[in-house]
């Protein structure tokens, strides 16, 4: 989905956990699915506090 | 010979020679017979009709007092018992083109008649109008009058006189947005090859399928400083709060809805649902947190690591969007968050 994010300008986009889970990972147990989370959210912080071009 | 048919032409106060932009604030009125451009409608007509007047009004005017102009131009006009309205052409002139397409418009709805407006693609009213009324597009010059007022005529006629018409670029007026059956002479598969064979030979075709335009975005700049940022939350992946009571669609969205998560720590599975006709919902439904990242969002606000979580999720239900609805959709969310002090946002998508 990245490519059609950035079609349509959206250019600070990042890979995530699927498409039926986003930021989860339902094979893991939860404390595990939860540190994936925030890794997820601490990488997408980091490019907000990214300068883009397009 | 039939009797002629009754047309009526609307002018701005620069085309209804009364001056330019010194004149632009001159209240609506009549003329009877054509002016100006009108002369060029009436040599159109030809035997098939008569301009049996002119309405007119101020740019300025007009743009400023929409429903009263629309109001008293309708009224006196259903005196002429017209049964065509000929609107402009306006070119590139935004005031007179959404004129044109109030006018048009209203005189279609209330006096039942037939409109037919010029403006060039760019001009506002073809914008705010084209699904409407039918627009010819003028172009931006006024060079080509002449013409303009020829295929204003020629589509009028025809649809006054019930004919059939032809595709928009046939006519020479813009898409309206509606699609019709029609018999093609070759299968699609062969119509297809066709395209194709034309296209590695460097010829031109056509595509039948008109492709959705994006508009160009011009991205926002980094967030120097996190610890002092507010964050939003935003899926388009059908968080709603348990039993949908807003009824948010789960396909082809036209809105989106919010749900307050202020002191709130965890999205409890219980309170909420996830309704979205695009993907298998069973992982988030299960925990919302696969969806919305609340969990960890609110424990890196704690920490300090950004200054505030915003208030509220806002959140649509992405499947089939058109892009259309989609766009509408993101510019209300936009709208909402700009207002209200969001320096950036984590939007998760399905």
């Amino acid at each position: 989905m990245i490519p059609v994010a950035k079609e349509v300008g959206s250019l600070r986009a990042m890979a995530s956990g699927g498409i039926v889970s986003p930021t989860g990972n339902p094979d893991l147990p939860p404390e595990k699915e939860k540190e994936f989370r925030r890794d997820l959210v601490l990488r997408a912080l980091q490019i907000l506090k990214e300068d883009v071009h397009e | 010979m039939s009797e002629k048919i009754r047309v009526v032409h609307y002018l701005n106060q620069f085309f209804a020679q009364f001056g330019g932009e010194e004149k632009a604030d001159i209240g609506p009125g009549f003329k009877e017979g054509p002016i100006g451009p009108g002369r060029a409608l009436e040599q159109a007509l030809g035997q098939q009709g008569e301009v049996v007047a002119t309405c007119f009004c101020g740019d300025n005017y007009f743009a400023e007092h929409l429903e009263e102009v629309t109001e008293e131009l309708l009224l006196q006009m259903a005196s002429f018992k017209p049964q065509l309205l000929i609107a402009g052409p306006a070119f590139e002139s935004g005031r007179y083109g959404v004129a044109c397409g109030a006018i048009g418009q209203a005189a279609q709805e209330r006096l039942g008649i037939r409109a037919v407006a010029g403006m060039d693609a760019e001009n506002a009213g073809t914008g705010l109008y084209r699904k409407k009324v039918y627009i010819v597009d003028s172009g931006s010059s006024v060079v080509r009058m002449a013409t303009v007022i020829q295929r204003m005529t020629a589509l009028g006629l025809k649809l006054v006189q019930g004919m059939p018409l032809g595709r928009p670029e046939e006519e020479g007026y813009f898409p309206r947005g509606i699609k019709r059956n029609t018999f093609a002479a070759k299968p699609p598969a062969e119509r297809a090859v066709d395209m194709l064979l034309a296209k590695i030979r460097g010829e031109l075709f056509e595509s039948e399928i008109a492709t959705p335009q994006f508009h160009h975005i011009k991205p926002a700049g980094a967030i120097r400083d996190l610890s002092s940022a507010v964050i939003a939350l935003v899926t388009d992946g059908g968080l709603v709060t348990e039993g949908n009571p807003e009824r948010m669609e789960p396909g082809r969205p036209t809105r989106f809805t919010t749900i307050a998560v202020e002191g709130i720590d965890r999205l409890d599975s219980k309170e909420f649902d996830v309704v979205h006709s695009g993907y298998d919902t069973a992982f988030a439904n299960q925990d919302p947190h696969r969806l919305v990242p609340l969990d960890v969002m609110r424990e890196l606000e704690q920490e300090g690591v950004i200054g505030k979580l915003h208030e509220s999720i806002h959140t649509t239900g992405g499947a089939h969007a058109a892009v259309e609805n989609a766009t509408r959709i993101g510019q209300g969310i936009a709208e909402r968050l700009k207002s209200a002090g969001v320096s950036g946002v984590i939007l998760t998508s399905t």
